[in-house]
């Protein structure tokens, strides 16, 4: 039972929503859908649900055309950011409510609804009111809500981005077992977020979404090895990936004063305005490295994000201890060159170190 | 420092109290005085400054063959009236609050905002203004001095106060929890009435509060679109007026006619203070 999209396009206002989309989900798949905010995520998600139209473009599930099932005919579930849940209803009830929508009987209602208090880890809830459960119970609560349907699609919408740094991590664990347990077979996963480490982690395929428009689909791996484009790079990196104008020439990449020996995946590439590509992790500090000027160190968590300077070229260091830095320091960084990407003049991939597209030019 | 906040906070809920109750006392007083115990000085207290006497309170429920008003019909016309009005305009009024708030209209360049300004500009007019039109239209239909002919007109004054209260409380309730009824199975009308309904209550007592207020209290419309067959408690109270100001069944009236407000305003009360919708959106 596939899910199937041609051309979806969606423009309430002077800008596209959806622009173009078109997708192939198969049962028993997660996909990821990455994308900024506004970047059309939600929309999509909506437009699966049934609560959007799109301008034009169809979705076919099961052979047959969606668009024209009402929503509470889809037997699809969603998970919203915000946690929703019915504020008029304990726990209990809430995550019965679809169930006695249905018309199921009381009996088989109590074991899935305890069936799914468990999955989520809230036994012992069952009769707490909705206001009185913290933000990461209530989005349990909701979870548990669209699990205990069976609901041949599942939507989530960044269900951890409104959660504390501990909370979303631990569910994030608890996401990712669940989602491994197979979930059932026939089930459309559909996930989206703004972050590429949760992108990574929960390792299904990805559709990276900006403007309402898909940039590239695959699998986590290939989107994090070989990105299409400078936007996907942006956009599939935490911190963003560091984009240096530089220009390549007798074998040796030069900007700013600084000459590196090009490694071998670059060195054929020789056409003016490459911007060469470097993620944060990729460069280090070392004594004998060149010199930048320190414009703002942050500390988040157990990482120095440092963001330095020299001339026009600005770039971002994550480094895996955490260090005091102060406005205007200098620091010696060194460039692990040989896992730099090239990007031609117009943003599309050139070369990357794990092969993509490499030698063409 | 903090014996001074909390004396000044005593102090205030003191004044303030005896400032709201007072009037209620001296009315209450009032009523069991006679002609000399109000013409003849300041008295306060019953059976010391005077001699207390039911005679303003005979007077309201006595027959005016024997001299009485007889506010008892009045009495049930008025609260007949006021609660279907406010019953018919709270329903109208929900359901058109909550298409205002969650569906997009638009006719030329009248949209939602519009219609909602629409409803509310029906409170600014001077009710003056209003007369003229209502009593035609009344007259017309052959409505004038009828129950009916005023819980129409009611509904046309109360509606608008429905409307706005609830648009604007439609509009706090996230509209992702009527989707989430949708997803879950629910068609519009069930999410409607299974899950916004019953998370809009406080909404719907406060609008249900504001109806009867307006609606009991209202003296001008029943004044003018009303004569012999049908009065209301307002209307009735004034004909007690004579060259001799009854001030005993004047007061008596007056404790009469608030009292279904305050056990409103008592039991409502229960009720505002729960306020469950906080925990929709954290």
């Amino acid at each position: 039972m596939d899910l199937v999209a041609n051309n979806l396009s969606y423009k309430p206002d002077d800008q596209y929503h959806l622009n173009e989309v078109s997708f192939n989900f198969k049962e028993g798949n997660l996909y990821t859908i990455l994308g900024r905010t506004l970047s059309g995520k939600t929309t999509l998600l909506k437009t699966i649900a049934g609560l959007l139209t799109p301008d034009s473009g169809e979705i076919e599930f099961d052979g047959k055309n969606f668009l024209k099932v009402p929503v509470w005919e889809r037997n699809v579930a969603m998970v919203y950011q915000q946690f929703i849940n019915y504020p008029h209803l304990n726990v209990y009830e809430n995550i019965a409510f679809p169930l006695k929508q249905r018309k199921m009987d009381q009996s088989i209602i109590n074991d899935k609804v305890m069936d799914a208090l468990k999955s989520v880890g809230l036994l012992g809830y069952e009769k707490r009111k909705i206001q009185e459960l913290s933000g990461g119970q209530q989005q349990r609560v909701s979870l548990a809500r669209s699990l205990v349907k069976n609901a041949k699609i599942l939507l989530l919408d960044e269900p951890l981005v409104n959660l504390d740094y501990k909370l979303r991590e631990q569910l994030r664990e608890e996401f990712k077992n669940l989602f491994s347990k197979g979930l059932a077979d026939e089930t459309i996963l559909i996930y989206s977020t703004t972050d590429p480490r949760e992108t990574m982690e929960l390792n299904g395929e990805v559709i990276v979404l900006d403007e309402g428009k898909v940039l590239q689909v695959g699998s986590a791996k290939e989107i994090f090895e070989n990105p299409n484009s400078l936007k996907v790079a942006e956009i599939s990196n935490d911190p963003p990936m560091n984009i240096i104008e530089a220009k390549i020439s007798d074998n040796n990449i030069k900007f700013e004063g600084i000459n590196l020996e090009a490694p071998q995946h670059l060195s054929k590439l020789t056409e003016d305005g490459l911007k060469i590509g470097l993620r944060s992790s990729d460069i280090e500090l070392n004594e004998n490295g060149h010199e930048f000027e320190v414009e703002l160190a942050e500390i988040s968590g157990s990482e120095t994000l440092l963001h330095l300077k020299r001339g026009d070229t600005k770039i971002i260091v994550s480094i895996e201890e955490v260090l005091n830095f102060k406005i205007h320091d200098k620091v010696k960084i060194n460039f692990k060159i040989n896992r730099a990407y090239a990007f031609n003049s117009d943003g599309k991939l050139a070369s990357s170190p794990f092969g993509g597209l490499s030698g063409q030019n | 420092m903090n014996k001074l906040y909390i004396f000044l906070k005593y102090f205030f809920i003191v004044v303030w109290t005896v400032f709201v109750v007072a009037p209620f006392l001296w009315a209450l007083t009032t009523s069991f005085k006679d002609f000399q115990s109000v013409n003849g000085g300041v008295t306060y207290i019953p059976w010391l400054d005077f001699e207390p006497n039911l005679e303003g309170w005979k007077v309201l429920i006595k027959s005016p063959a024997k001299g009485g008003v007889d506010i008892i019909e009045p009495y049930f016309n008025s609260l007949f009236v006021t609660c279907t009005a406010s019953l018919i305009s709270i329903i109208l009024g929900t359901l058109s609050a909550y298409a205002l708030s969650r569906y997009t209209f638009k006719a030329g360049f009248v949209k939602n905002n519009d219609i909602t300004f629409f409803f509310i500009s029906q409170r600014i007019m001077p009710p003056i203004v209003l007369s003229i039109p209502f009593f035609l239209f009344l007259s017309s239909i052959n409505l004038l001095d009828s129950l009916t002919g005023l819980i129409v007109v009611y509904i046309v004054l109360l509606m608008p106060i429905a409307v706005w209260i609830m648009v604007d409380f439609f509009n706090k309730v996230p509209r992702e929890i009527d989707e989430t009824a949708l997803i879950d199975g629910c068609n519009p009308y069930q999410a409607f009435l299974k899950v916004v309904l019953p998370n809009s209550i406080p909404g719907l007592i406060v609008a249900g509060m504001f109806c009867i207020i307006f609606g009991w209290i209202d003296f001008f419309f029943a004044f003018i679109l009303t004569f012999t067959e049908v009065q209301l408690l307002p209307v009735k109270i004034v004909a007690l007026n004579s060259s001799v100001t009854p001030w005993w069944s004047l007061s008596a009236s007056a404790l009469v006619s608030v009292a279904p407000l305050i056990i409103v305003a008592f039991i409502v009360e229960r009720y505002l203070s729960k306020g469950n919708l906080s925990g929709a959106i954290k």
